[in-house]
């Protein structure tokens, strides 16, 4: 991608980023949201997150798009070390040392 | 999150200690409160600004153009997913609609902050608005409803020092990534740091069925959609996921209502 195409994209995600922080506060003020979209807002990071994540954990940039068992296995790892810990640094840490070792082992 | 709603009328605590100190304070010392309160957050910021610095530069952007993500953008979460999709050679359109996606969140934040921040000034509500990222939107709005009768200096004090300790790290770390990034061998498999970064990153959300649901469909649509050209198979499996969640929840509610 040219450098310009990259510098639109921080522009305009820097604005529309901008834009919905500042919606209530700066624009529509007190009025109330509908519940339903309330509802959608609040599944926002994990519905996106996840579905960004799935096809690279099956299908790896690095080993060509062949299912790899050590990115497999840190993914588990991650997901498991997060639900149980609730901690995002563990979670990373769990997962880098588990692709670290089976990457070094297979 | 909260839907908007008005302040509680202040509560009778006459001898909360907690709550007389906190009311007792300068806008200088809630400032400074703000600032304290926000720097264990930085263990996780640092960290997390120094691989963005390091994947964006692996993804082919230079030193300004991770700084220019860091300081217009200002949202982890955001920035990693426009990187990866830069690097996964998405069309323009479908980087700028995913990054946003991941930040429609905030609009909750905005709409929750507004009864607490009435008579600020067009300008501070546009400061304000620019720093309002998760941790200090989760400091500020947790320190208010605890001390429902602070007064708006000192709300915007306590709120300018989060945003100081939580923000500026954020730009200066991944610059440091950016500069350190090209040090890293080869044979570090940094394409793994996003999945994983994302994976860490919900599975402490997953509090509730419908949070599994969303997660669960979203993850399902995008890889049966994985086929779909640039990205759109994201763009698609996202909404669904967001709305299998919105649909669990309301059911939910209603099999609570009718017990």
């Amino acid at each position: 991608m040219s450098d310009l195409m990259i510098w639109v994209i921080i522009l305009a995600l820097g604005l529309g980023t901008f834009l919905i922080r500042w919606s209530f506060l700066g624009a529509l003020g007190d009025r109330e949201l509908p519940s339903w979209v309330l509802r959608m807002l609040r599944y926002t990071p994990v519905a996106v997150l996840p579905a960004l994540a799935a096809p690279l954990v099956v299908w790896p940039v690095a080993t060509g798009g062949q299912p790899d068992a050590a990115r497999m296995a840190a993914a588990m790892v991650t997901l498991a070390v997060g639900l149980v810990t609730r901690n995002v640094i563990l979670a990373i840490l769990g997962g880098a040392v588990t692709l670290f070792g089976l990457l070094y082992l297979l | 999150m909260a839907p908007p709603f008005q302040p509680t009328p202040a509560p009778e605590h006459p001898r909360d200690p907690v709550d007389a100190r906190a009311l007792a304070r300068s806008p200088r010392e809630a400032f400074w409160h703000g600032v304290v309160q926000s720097l264990p957050f930085l263990i996780l910021i640092i960290p997390f600004a120094i691989l963005f610095g390091v994947v964006s530069l692996e993804a082919g952007l230079d030193v300004a153009q991770v700084l220019g993500f860091s300081v217009l953008v200002l949202a982890g979460a955001s920035q990693f997913t426009a990187v990866q999709l830069i690097s996964d050679q998405a069309p323009t359109i479908v980087v700028i609609l995913s990054a946003l996606a991941v930040n429609l969140r905030m609009a909750m934040y905005s709409a929750s902050m507004v009864p607490w921040l009435r008579g600020c000034s067009p300008g501070q509500k546009a400061w304000v608005a620019y720093a309002l990222i998760d941790q200090t939107y989760a400091l500020s709005i947790q320190h208010y409803e605890r001390h429902p009768r602070l007064n708006l200096k000192q709300r915007l004090a306590y709120f300018a020092g989060t945003a100081l300790v939580l923000c500026l790290p954020w730009m200066i770390a991944s610059w440091l990534g950016a500069t350190m990034g090209r040090a890293i061998p080869d044979s570090v498999p940094l394409d793994f740091a996003v999945p994983i970064t994302f994976i860490a990153m919900i599975a402490p959300m997953l509090r509730t069925p419908a949070h599994l649901v969303a997660c669960f469909v979203g993850i399902i649509g995008a890889l049966l959609l994985a086929g779909l050209p640039n990205g759109l198979g994201l763009l698609i499996a996202a909404p669904v996921g967001m709305a299998a969640g919105a649909v669990t929840e309301a059911q939910m509610e209603r099999r609570r209502a009718r017990r």
